[in-house]
């Protein structure tokens, strides 16, 4: 078939055949929003209020629905308030369930977000770019279905009312399908990859047109799911379960190595995004000073008993540092960077202890510490401390007993809290008790600023990991042993690096390990090297395992690279 | 990861560091002082009438543990070495203290309780967390150290150091303790009475030891008993006494502890009144009451019920709520000033600036009143500075005087809904006056249906409300309830002599009667039609006729007095409405704000190039939001190639539209860094993790997408 008969017939169906999921879900909950609105009518002399609920057990289930819709309108009042925290949007939105996805849908969405600046030249028609935007997708849709359909009725075996699953295994293996149309139903990876590679380059040629790439994007399994939508929703149970049941991930294998990519080490990566221009300054300082006029308020609320906390998209640091810099000069304070990889309520504590009441000497347990902190701000009226915590929910800070503690030092009345979070499951660390300690005031600080200083520490995936924190504690460790042991150690280290190019090195077997420690006069006897290793083990410098033959291997569980420092470090000292 | 930061001066705080804060933040300075001194003095004497209510709703509570208590070990006294009494002793007596689920309550209750034991009972109070007390160990060491301590407290010994010494010293065991507790009695039993005996004449020769746990779910069950089994074998030498606070039932006990256990204490159940009689008791105290000036609107009052009914039952939580209220009231209105009781307000709306009264001239309601005004006095109120003074505190005092009026009908209005079936207007006061707050409460459709019901009532019922109506409008003391009273009195003498009357006439002939004389088939279908006739254009009884004025009464009285706040004019000054603020620092919701940031940034960051509706997102956007978006068309598992090269193409695209191919083939250093920043910034807040399932992958932790 020609392209333009396609496009036509397309527009044509665009108008009969296509309903958005939206429309669906929209008609379908006015339709519910009526039916409830009549029950309301019905049962308007019985209940008004939500909250006669608890007093009234007796009540049916659509009351308690529609009490159920009284009480998110009552909470949603805010929709209207103007200083605008986006809290008007239902839960549903934000917590939906998991849906089946395509392998290369991130790419289409990719493909559609790039062709959208042409629209934004007129924003007033901002209804119809977004039509414009779909449409290739859409006739492409069709386009495949159009082929579906003529197989099938060459076959004449297609019934519309066959279940998606069934029509999905007669599709399959159709030879027709396969051989008529260049569009293969498998999914095999290496045909993923190429298809990638030709959106990707495609797509940043912008001179071909839209349609050529998106026509060649969406594999079968694409336009069948939409007909099933369209079909019935009853589907959605299916799709449900098809999601969730499936432990095979559909992703394509390009790993970045493959992508001649060379990983980027902490340093470059800072210096290349110092460089870079951070998008919507204007923006976003103007919405930084309209957090900075509430410095005053916290302070008040601070010193009526309130303790605040700061949530919302963007790094809080700057923000929290700078009401640091502007009122808090004057006061003793305390500034915790929880995103700090080794911070410790301990260090916490301690550093309460001993700069801000300068007692020298140590405790049992972190709860004896708390004990004498209270008990030193009880007793001392005009102690007043001010804690700044970035992140109250880091790695570090989030467990049970370390928030319990914090907030018991916050429940203070002379100990004034102020906080950041950010992590999207933050308040479930807090249950009713420590809320009540924390007697927190919520503030949204959405800022937009990168998170610079809380990221830098998160080994991240695509940063070259430099490893020199695992070198530091390695030598460390290391000079405090004695002679012998470090020569043990040397030994398994060159042995390893030896046998660095064989992938499914198991690691050095104890018996070849004693006899080498032997013939290096090492140790003398198997006891005293079982000793030594021990020790290596306690520190986590070496792993055991078992082998297949109950043999047991050693192995330092550290990379290559660090190991060759190391190495290289050793024989400098010698 | 900690600096500590001293000032270099160190400068001891001003006296009114607060109040400072207060002024500075505001950018109109005017009365700020007075408005921080109304608002704490408001605070406190609220703070100390929540107190007062705590302390008399709890008196019950702790009179009956405090002879329980008493009871328990009377038969220690006696000293007895009979073995059936030791027998007896094995058992430990117990109080199960149930409170209810509000956990955060309890800590009040249990400060008091302690508080009273120590000044009737014993000086020997130990409180025990289940977080102190991982083990039996650690419950040993914090049970001795208290116990010790109060000790100290009661003999106000010098030398304390020895005794922290001692306690650091002795080995945490049941028989120190035992014989610590010897060593204490035989001191105050041999010590002469000159000293000691006037701080703890009231405790007995040897008071009973008690321990309180205080949330007993929360405590290992190992610890509970090996503690309970080893102070059983030492009951006879140590009067012990537990006392067990429970959130959730008293079953728990039986579930935490088997029955070897169990048997060993003698326990007793006490329960606490529940959260929600205590709710409404502070309502009917701090709310309902014209005793204070300051008020809270419909929709702030219904946030507060809200968080309270359906996040935590907490009395504390609601309370610190209504603290916030005051705090933003007293903020950000500066007309707050006038919120005050009434012997002050005069002097306050002569001591006026200017500005003030330009602020008073600002509010939408004066505004509505104003307009009401003829033409003269429109004038005279919008520029005579006096004479808007003089107005202002008339209004003032109509707006309390309709306060005055308006609990009293309230009330009244409540003994009528509160009665009927299915509580059309609700069951509880605090309903029936959100309602009334929140729009004239005789237009809607549940008072409609309420008066419906109440036109039916039967008369005993009616006559006792109308009882209870006099008595409330009575004890209210305001004298333009005299005629109320009257008329409701006037209505029960009524209903007296109907009664009377209606006994009369139950003498007289009854229509049955007529109808079993007649045998006649014709008369009596006659008769019958002619019932049935009567029935159906039946002349009303006098009752109800009487009725129907109770009820029109009634309704008047509610369409005079229960108008809703919003209509009088100066409400603004004594009423807080910013309920969005409130419920904004009460029961955030960080999750959607994040959820805004990155689905819709234009939002936040008011730039046209963002601007885009129907839920899509510009390409101009943040990284993080384009991150983001393309994060949701992947499943479990995102490839961070496909990832990178997705989002480079919407950068490259939305940067120079015109790029040409041959740099898309190797992605820009630059962009590779914003990506792995965006990425980083994903994972700190919680979208993905990575995942060693394949090579170069993340896993996505949340659910659902575009």
């Amino acid at each position: 078939m020609s392209r333009p008969e396609g496009m036509r017939s397309s527009r044509r169906s665009l108008q009969v055949k296509f309903v958005s999921d939206e429309d669906v879900l929209k008609h379908i909950s006015d339709d519910a929003g009526t039916k409830v609105r009549k029950e309301k009518a019905q049962l308007s002399v019985s209940v008004k209020r939500f909250v006669k609920k608890l007093e009234n057990i007796s009540d049916n289930e659509a009351q308690e629905i529609l009490e159920e819709k009284n009480y998110v309108a009552s909470l949603g009042i805010c929709a209207q308030d103007p200083v605008g925290n986006g809290s008007n949007i239902s839960g549903g939105e934000v917590y939906s369930f998991q849906t089946p996805k395509r392998s290369n849908k991130m790419a289409e969405l990719a493909s559609e977000l790039a062709q959208t600046p042409e629209q934004n030249v007129a924003p007033d028609h901002s209804k119809c770019p977004e039509k414009m935007a779909k449409t290739p997708q859409n006739s492409s849709n069709f386009m495949w279905a159009e082929i579906v359909w003529k197989c099938h009725l060459k076959k004449k075996e297609f019934v519309s009312t066959t279940p998606y699953r069934l029509r999905k295994r007669l599709a399959a293996p159709d030879p027709y399908l396969e051989s008529e149309s260049e569009y293969s139903t498998s999914c095999s990876e290496e045909e993923d990859e190429e298809e990638q590679k030709e959106v990707s380059t495609v797509m940043s040629d912008q001179k071909t047109p839209a349609k050529a790439k998106t026509t060649s994007a969406p594999p079968p399994r694409n336009s069948l799911a939409k007909k099933k939508k369209e079909q019935k929703m009853s589907n959605l149970v299916e799709e449900y379960f098809e999601a969730h049941s499936s432990s095979k991930v559909l992703t394509s294998d390009r790993t970045l190595q493959k992508f001649r990519k060379r990983r980027l080490n902490q340093q470059t990566l800072h210096d290349l995004l110092k460089n870079a221009p951070l998008a919507y300054a204007a923006e976003i300082r103007d919405l930084n000073r309209q957090h900075e006029s509430l410095f005053s308020k916290w302070m008040l609320q601070l010193h009526l008993g309130f303790n605040i906390v700061l949530y919302g998209l963007g790094s809080k640091r700057d923000l929290l540092e700078k009401f640091r810099t502007s009122l808090l000069q004057d006061s003793v304070h305390l500034v915790i960077n929880g995103y700090f990889p080794s911070i410790t309520v301990r260090s916490i504590l301690n550093s309460i202890t001993e700069e801000v009441l300068d007692h020298i000497g140590t405790f049992r347990s972190p709860l004896d510490q708390l004990e004498f902190i209270t008990k030193r701000f009880k007793e001392d009226s005009s102690l007043e401390l001010y804690v700044l915590i970035h992140n109250l929910d880091s790695q570090m800070l989030r467990g049970e007993r370390s928030q319990q503690i914090l907030a018991q030092l916050s429940s203070l009345p002379s100990i004034y809290l102020i906080a950041s979070i950010d992590h999207i499951n933050a308040p479930l660390m807090w249950d009713q008790a420590k809320l009540s300690l924390y007697n927190w005031l919520w503030y949204e600080t959405t800022t937009f600023n990168p998170y610079v200083e809380e990221t830098s520490y998160e080994n991240s995936l695509l940063v070259q990991q430099s490893g020199s924190l695992a070198l530091s504690s390695l030598i460390h460790v290391l000079h405090s042993l004695t002679l012998n042991a470090r020569g043990i150690f040397r030994l398994l280290a060159q042995h390893q690096l030896e046998k660095k190019d064989n992938p499914s090195y198991p690691g050095l077997s104890f018996q070849d390990f004693y006899q080498q420690c032997r013939e290096a006069f090492l140790v003398n006897s198997d006891l005293t090297l079982r000793a030594q290793l021990t020790e290596f083990r306690d520190h986590k410098l070496i792993r055991t395992k078992r082998g297949a033959d109950g043999v047991e291997y050693l192995l330092i569980p550290v990379d290559d690279s660090t190991l060759t420092d190391f190495l290289e470090k050793e024989d400098e000292d010698v | 990861g900690c600096f500590v930061f001293k000032p270099s001066t160190k400068k001891r705080r001003f006296s009114d560091k607060t109040a400072h804060d207060f002024r500075c933040t505001n950018n109109d300075s005017e009365d700020t002082e007075l408005r921080f001194v109304t608002c704490q003095s408001l605070w406190n004497q609220i703070k100390s009438e929540t107190e007062q209510i705590q302390e008399n709703l709890n008196k019950q509570l702790l009179d009956n543990l405090v002879s329980f208590l008493s009871r328990s070990h009377s038969d220690f006294q006696e000293k007895t070495t009979e073995w059936t009494c030791r027998m007896k002793f094995r058992e430990i007596p117990t109080a199960a203290l149930v409170l209810g689920v509000n956990v955060t309550d309890h800590d009040l209750t249990f400060r008091g309780l302690s508080d009273v034991l120590q000044d009737n009972i014993t000086p020997y109070v130990a409180l025990l967390e289940a977080k102190d007390c991982p083990g039996i160990k650690n419950l040993m060491q914090k049970l001795m150290g208290q116990l010790m301590n109060c000790d100290i407290d009661v003999d106000s010994l010098e030398d304390e150091d020895c005794v922290q010494v001692s306690q650091n010293r002795i080995r945490c065991s049941m028989s120190s303790l035992i014989s610590w507790y010897d060593s204490v009695t035989k001191k105050t039993d041999s010590e002469t009475p000159s000293k000691k005996r006037n701080s703890s004449s009231r405790h007995w020769q040897s008071p009973p030891v008690v321990v309180i746990f205080k949330d007993m779910e929360s405590f290992t069950t190992k610890v509970l008993q090996d503690f309970i089994v080893i102070s059983s074998q030492h009951i006879h030498e140590l009067p012990l006494v537990l006392i067990f606070g429970i959130a959730t039932s008293p079953m728990i006990i039986h579930r935490l502890l088997p029955h070897s256990v169990s048997s060993l204490l003698c326990i007793e159940l006490f329960q606490s009144l529940s959260c929600k009689e205590h709710l409404s008791t502070i309502i009917d105290k701090l709310l309902l009451t014209s005793r204070f000036p300051f008020k809270l609107g419909e929709k702030v009052l219904q946030v507060l019920i809200n968080i309270f009914l359906y996040h935590d039952f907490s009395v504390q939580n609601f309370i610190k709520g209504f603290q916030l209220c005051i705090v933003e009231h007293f903020y950000s209105q500066p007309l707050s000033v006038l919120c005050c009781h009434l012997v002050d307000m005069k002097k306050r709306v002569y001591s006026l600036s200017h500005d003030q009264c330009e602020n008073i001239r600002r509010l939408p309601s004066f505004r509505r009143y104003v307009e009401k005004q003829e033409s003269g006095k429109q004038i005279e109120l919008l520029t005579n500075d006096s004479f808007l003074k003089e107005e202002t505190e008339k209004l003032l005092e109509d707006l309390h005087v309709y306060h005055e009026n308006y609990v009293p009908i309230l009330r009244c209005l409540h003994v009528f809904t509160s009665s009927l079936p299915k509580y059309p207007l609700g069951k509880q006061i605090r309903e029936l006056h959100c309602a009334c707050l929140e729009n004239q409460v005789w237009e809607t459709e549940e008072y409609e249906s309420s008066l419906q019901l109440a036109r039916m009532l039967n008369k005993t019922d009616l006559v006792t409300m109308l009882q209870q109506c006099v008595e409330i409008l009575m004890s209210s003391s305001v004298k333009e309830f005299d005629k109320a009273v009257e008329k409701l009195k006037e209505f029960l003498t009524q209903f007296q002599n109907l009664e009377e009357a209606s006994q009369e006439r139950d003498v007289s002939v009854s229509p049955q009667k007529e109808l079993q004389k007649k045998t006649d088939l014709y008369h009596l279908q006659k008769t019958l039609l002619e019932l049935k006739e009567s029935r159906r254009s039946k002349k009303l009884t006098k009752f109800e006729m009487l009725r129907f004025e109770v009820v029109d009464y009634i309704d008047s009285l509610v369409r005079r007095y229960l108008v809703p706040a919003d209509n009088r004019t100066l409400h603004e000054i004594v009423y807080f409405n910013a309920a969005a603020v409130l419920r904004g620092h009460l029961n955030a919701a960080p999750r959607t704000a994040l959820h805004t940031a990155l689905n819709n940034p234009h939002w936040y960051l008011k730039n046209q190039a963002l601007k885009c509706d129907g839920g899509g997102i510009s390409n101009k956007a943040p990284d993080i939001c384009i991150v983001y978006k393309l994060h949701l068309e992947c499943g479990r598992l995102i490839n961070l190639v496909d990832w990178l090269e997705a989002f480079s193409t919407v950068v490259m695209a939305a940067e120079e539209p015109n790029a040409d191919a041959a740099s898309s083939d190797q992605v820009d250093d630059v962009i590779h860094a914003r990506f792995i920043r965006a990425v980083s910034e994903l994972e700190l807040l919680g979208f993905i993790k990575p995942s060693k399932q394949k090579t170069d992958h993340v896993a996505r932790l949340t659910w659902g997408g575009c």
